[in-house]
C-alpha cells in the first residue's frame, strides 16, 4: 500500500509510459554511417518518440508490474551485476536517484522490456540520429558548429555529478528533450552497427567485408559529436550498464509498435 | 673476452667507416642477460627477431606504476617475468593553469599517466580499469606492444568495465601508450597518454635521479590562463591551434614546489615522452648540454646534444651530469610555446656553486653601442687640466662627451630626465638651490630616497659615480651647469676632489 502510495505522487497519470511525439521522418536522411548500399542515404518512416528519456520514477512502475525485471531477479544475462545498483533497493529509489531524473544502469535487455511492456520498442540508430539532428528551429542542424559544440560541451563534464532531471531545457523543433546533454540512450540496433574496437582502423578495406551494412567507415569525419556516442554503443554488450546510460521508446507513427 | 670484442669494434668502427665496420660484427647478436652487451656495439640488437627470451619465470609480478614525474625502480631482474598492469582511466577536473580547471581522461588518474617499466622479453598482463564514474568508453594502443592496434582491438573498455589482453614486450625502448577510442584525437587532447619504458636485457646504465616529463598539447574555448572551467575546443584541435602547451598536463606541474629537484654531482636521467595530439617538441634544458640523448627512445644514443626532437607519439632518453646549482629550465624550444602557452618546468639544482666552470656575473656595465661619443675632447680636456690650461669651453666640450656616456642612460641626451623616474638636470631647481659640494657628493656618492625636482617627487636610487676621475666628474658638472637653461658655477677637478677626501669612498660604489 505504501508503495502504491508513493507512486500515485511521483507519477503523472499520463506519464507512466512516457509522452510521445510524431516525427515525420525523411526520405533520404544523411546519416554518419556509410552504408554501403545507399549512398549513407537511410529512409526514415514517419514514427513516434517519447519526449524525454525513461524517468527512475517511471521504470520503478515498470519492475512492480514486472518482477522478473527487479535488481537482483533479472538474470545476470540480461543484466550485470550493476544493474540499478544506484537505486536504494529493488523497489525503491532511494537517496541517490532521484524520481524524475533518468534512468541508469539499465542494460539494453531491459530498456527493451520496458519499451514492449508499453507498447513500444527502442528507436533504432537512424531514427535515434534523425531525431538529435534537430534543435530548436530547424531538423537537421549538424552543420552548425554550435550544435556540435553544445553536445562536445558536455562530453566535456565529468560524469561524477548528479544528473539532472528530464525535460529541464527547451524541447526541440520536434518537442523531444535531452537527446543530448542528459545520458547515452541504447537504440535497437546497437549492436549491428559493429564499429571496429580499434576505431582508427576505419579506412582498412577488410573492416568493410566483415562488419556488415551498418558498420562502417563513418561518413562525416568532423562529427565527432555523434561518432563518440556510436564509439560508446559499440563498447557495450547487451546486459552491460553505465551509469551514464539511459533510454527512451519509440512506436509506429499510428501508434502501434512498428 | 666477450666484454672486449665489441669495444674494440667500436674504436675501429670510429676509425674507418660505420658501413664498412658494421658489417663484420653483426653476426654477433648481443645475448640475453649479458652486461656485455653494450647498447654502442655496432651489431644491431636483432628487434623484435631475438626480443623473446622465453617463457616467464617465476611468480607474477605486480607492476610498480607511478604518477609522474616519479619514475618505477628498475627491474633489476636476469630473467623473463610475468608483469601484471593494473591501470584505471579516471576522468577529472584538474587544474591546467591557476584558476584555471579542465576535464582530463586519465590514465591512472594523471596526465601524463602512470609509468610503467618492465624488461624486455617479459609477458605482460594488461588490465584496463574504466572507472564507473566515467562517460566515455576508452582503450589502450602501447607503442610497445607487437600486435594489431598495440592492444587498442583488445582493450576497448565501457565505464565500469575491465579488460585484459596479454603481450610480450619484444622491442626494447622508450614507447608512448594513448587512448585510441573515438574521436582519437580528443581522447589524446585530453591527456589519455603515457609511457611505457621496456628495459634491454642488461637495463640501462645506472643515474642519481630518474624524471618523468611528458609534453602535450591544449586546446580550451577560453584563451591561455582564463579563469574557470574550461572546455575542449574541437575546431581549435583540428587547426592544431593549441592554446596550452605544457611539460604533465599543468603549468604548474613542474614549476615553483613541484620543480624537479637534484643536487651538484647527480647524474639525471629525464623520460621525456610527448603525447600530442598534435605539435612536435624540440627539447631543450636552458643551462644543460644532455651528455646522452636515447633519441627516439630507441637503443642508440648521441653525445652532446643541445635540442632534441621529440615527436608526437614519440619519446627520448636524456642523460647529463650535473656540475652547477641553479634553476635549469625545460622547454619546448619552439620558443613562444615556453613563454606564452606554458611549456616550462624547472629543474632545481642544489650544491656549492663551481665558479671555475661558470662563474655568475661578474661585471654589469652599460653598453652604449653607438651612443658612445668621439672621446677625443676628453682627451683635450686632460691635456689641457695637466699643463693647468683648462679653459671651460674645453671642459664643457670634454663633460659633454662624458655625460653622453655615462648619464644620458638616465637624464637623458637633453638633461630632461624621465618624469617620475629620474629627475630632470635641464632648468633643475635642485642643481641651483643645492651648494656646489652636495652636487658633487651625489655624483661621488649616489643619491636614493625622496627629493623634490621642479615640483617633482622623485624617489629612485641614483648609483655612485666614483669610478670617474675628479676631472671628469668636473667636467661632467661644469657642462651640465652652463646646459639647457642652468646658471650654476664652474666646477673644478679640486673642488671634487676635495669632497672626495672627505667622505669614504661609498659602499658598492660602480666599477
Amino acid at each position: 500500500m505504501r508503495l502504491a502510495a508513493l507512486l500515485m505522487t511521483v507519477l503523472l497519470p499520463s506519464a507512466a509510459a512516457g509522452d510521445f511525439v510524431r516525427l515525420p521522418g525523411q526520405a533520404a536522411f544523411t546519416s554518419i554511417l556509410k552504408y554501403t548500399d545507399s549512398d549513407g542515404k537511410v529512409p526514415i518512416a514517419p514514427f513516434e518518440l517519447m519526449t524525454t528519456p525513461v524517468t527512475n520514477a517511471q521504470f520503478l512502475a515498470f519492475v512492480v508490474t514486472h518482477p522478473e525485471w527487479r535488481r537482483g531477479t533479472a538474470p545476470s544475462v540480461f543484466a550485470e551485476a550493476r544493474y540499478l545498483s544506484h537505486w536504494g533497493g529493488p523497489l525503491s529509489l532511494g537517496a541517490a536517484a532521484e524520481a524524475a531524473q533518468p534512468v541508469t544502469h539499465v542494460s539494453w535487455f531491459a530498456a527493451r522490456a520496458y519499451c514492449e511492456a508499453n507498447n513500444a520498442r527502442l528507436p533504432t540508430w537512424s531514427e535515434w540520429e534523425y531525431a538529435a539532428a534537430a534543435d530548436a528551429t530547424r531538423a537537421d542542424a549538424r552543420k552548425d558548429p554550435a550544435w556540435r559544440d553544445r553536445i562536445l560541451g558536455w562530453y566535456a563534464k565529468p560524469a561524477n555529478v548528479p544528473l539532472a532531471r528530464v525535460g529541464q531545457g527547451s524541447p526541440d523543433l520536434h518537442g523531444v528533450h535531452d537527446l543530448h546533454g542528459l545520458v547515452w540512450e541504447w537504440v535497437d540496433d546497437y549492436a549491428a552497427m559493429l564499429v571496429s574496437a580499434d576505431n582508427r582502423n576505419q579506412a582498412d578495406p577488410d573492416v568493410l567485408t566483415f562488419c556488415g551494412a551498418g558498420a562502417l567507415a563513418t561518413d562525416d569525419r568532423e562529427n565527432y559529436a555523434v561518432l563518440m556516442r556510436i564509439a560508446m554503443l559499440s563498447a557495450l554488450e547487451a546486459h552491460n550498464t553505465t551509469g551514464s546510460l539511459g533510454f527512451r521508446c519509440a512506436r509506429g507513427a499510428s501508434g502501434d509498435v512498428q | 673476452m666477450n666484454a672486449i670484442f665489441p669495444v674494440f669494434t667500436l674504436l675501429l668502427c670510429g676509425m674507418f667507416t660505420l658501413a664498412g665496420c658494421s658489417r663484420g660484427t653483426s653476426a654477433e647478436p648481443p645475448t640475453p642477460g649479458n652486461a656485455s652487451a653494450v647498447a654502442g656495439a655496432a651489431a644491431d640488437t636483432g628487434g623484435s627477431r631475438k626480443g623473446d627470451f622465453g617463457p616467464p619465470q617465476g611468480e607474477p609480478i605486480k607492476a610498480v606504476l607511478t604518477s609522474p614525474p616519479n619514475v618505477p625502480p628498475p627491474t633489476g631482474r636476469s630473467a623473463p617475468a610475468k608483469v601484471i598492469v593494473e591501470l584505471e582511466v579516471i576522468e577529472k577536473e584538474l587544474p591546467i593553469a591557476e584558476g584555471t580547471t579542465y576535464t582530463f581522461w586519465t590514465f591512472g588518474g594523471t596526465v601524463p599517466g602512470s609509468f610503467i617499466r618492465v624488461r624486455q622479453g617479459d609477458t605482460v598482463e594488461f588490465h584496463l580499469n574504466n572507472h564507473p564514474d566515467s562517460k566515455m568508453p576508452h582503450n589502450i594502443d602501447l607503442h610497445g606492444v607487437t600486435g594489431p592496434g598495440g592492444g587498442a582491438a583488445s582493450s576497448f573498455t565501457a565505464p565500469g568495465h575491465s579488460s585484459q589482453f596479454t603481450f610480450k614486450a619484444l622491442n626494447q625502448g622508450l614507447f608512448v601508450y594513448h587512448c585510441a577510442t573515438a574521436p582519437v584525437g580528443m581522447h589524446v587532447a585530453n591527456g589519455m597518454y603515457g609511457l611505457i619504458l621496456v628495459e634491454p636485457p642488461q637495463g640501462l646504465p645506472p643515474v642519481d635521479k630518474e624524471f618523468y616529463v611528458m609534453q602535450g598539447d591544449f586546446y580550451t574555448v577560453g584563451k591561455f590562463r582564463e579563469k574557470g572551467f574550461q572546455a575542449f575546443d574541437m575546431q581549435k584541435a583540428i587547426d592544431e591551434n593549441a592554446t596550452y602547451v605544457l611539460f604533465n598536463g599543468s603549468e604548474t606541474a613542474l614549476t615553483g614546489d613541484n620543480a624537479l629537484k637534484a643536487s651538484v654531482g647527480q647524474n639525471v636521467r629525464l623520460y621525456v615522452g610527448n603525447g600530442g595530439p598534435n605539435l612536435v617538441s624540440s627539447f631543450h634544458v636552458i643551462g644543460e648540454i644532455f651528455d646522452k640523448v636515447w633519441y627516439e627512445g630507441g637503443t642508440r644514443y648521441q653525445e652532446n646534444v643541445q635540442t632534441t626532437l621529440v615527436p608526437a607519439g614519440g619519446a627520448i632518453i636524456a642523460d647529463f651530469h650535473l656540475e652547477v646549482p641553479g634553476s635549469y629550465v625545460l622547454v619546448d624550444h619552439s620558443i613562444f610555446r615556453a613563454f606564452n602557452k606554458g611549456a616550462l618546468g624547472i629543474l632545481k639544482i642544489d650544491g656549492p656553486e663551481n665558479l671555475s666552470i661558470y662563474s655568475g656575473k661578474e661585471v654589469d656595465s652599460v653598453y652604449l653601442g653607438d651612443k658612445a661619443a668621439s672621446l677625443a675632447s676628453v682627451s683635450t680636456a686632460a691635456t689641457s687640466n695637466a699643463a693647468g690650461t683648462l679653459s671651460l669651453e674645453e671642459q664643457v666640450a670634454a663633460g659633454k662627451s662624458l655625460y653622453s656616456g655615462t648619464c644620458s642612460v638616465c637624464h637623458q641626451d637633453n638633461g630632461a630626465g624621465l618624469p617620475g623616474v629620474f629627475p630632470p638636470l635641464a632648468k633643475s631647481d635642485y642643481l641651483a638651490t643645492q651648494p656646489k659640494e652636495q652636487i658633487v657628493r651625489v655624483v661621488l656618492n649616489g643619491l636614493s630616497g625622496a627629493v623634490k625636482v621642479n615640483g617633482q617627487d622623485y624617489n629612485s636610487v641614483m648609483p655612485p659615480m666614483s669610478q670617474l676621475r675628479d676631472d671628469e666628474i668636473a667636467n661632467i658638472l661644469s657642462f651640465v651647469q652652463t646646459s639647457w637653461g642652468n646658471s650654476g658655477e664652474r666646477v673644478r677637478k679640486e673642488d671634487v676632489t676635495a669632497v672626495r677626501a672627505a667622505t669614504p669612498r661609498a659602499e658598492g660604489a660602480a666599477h
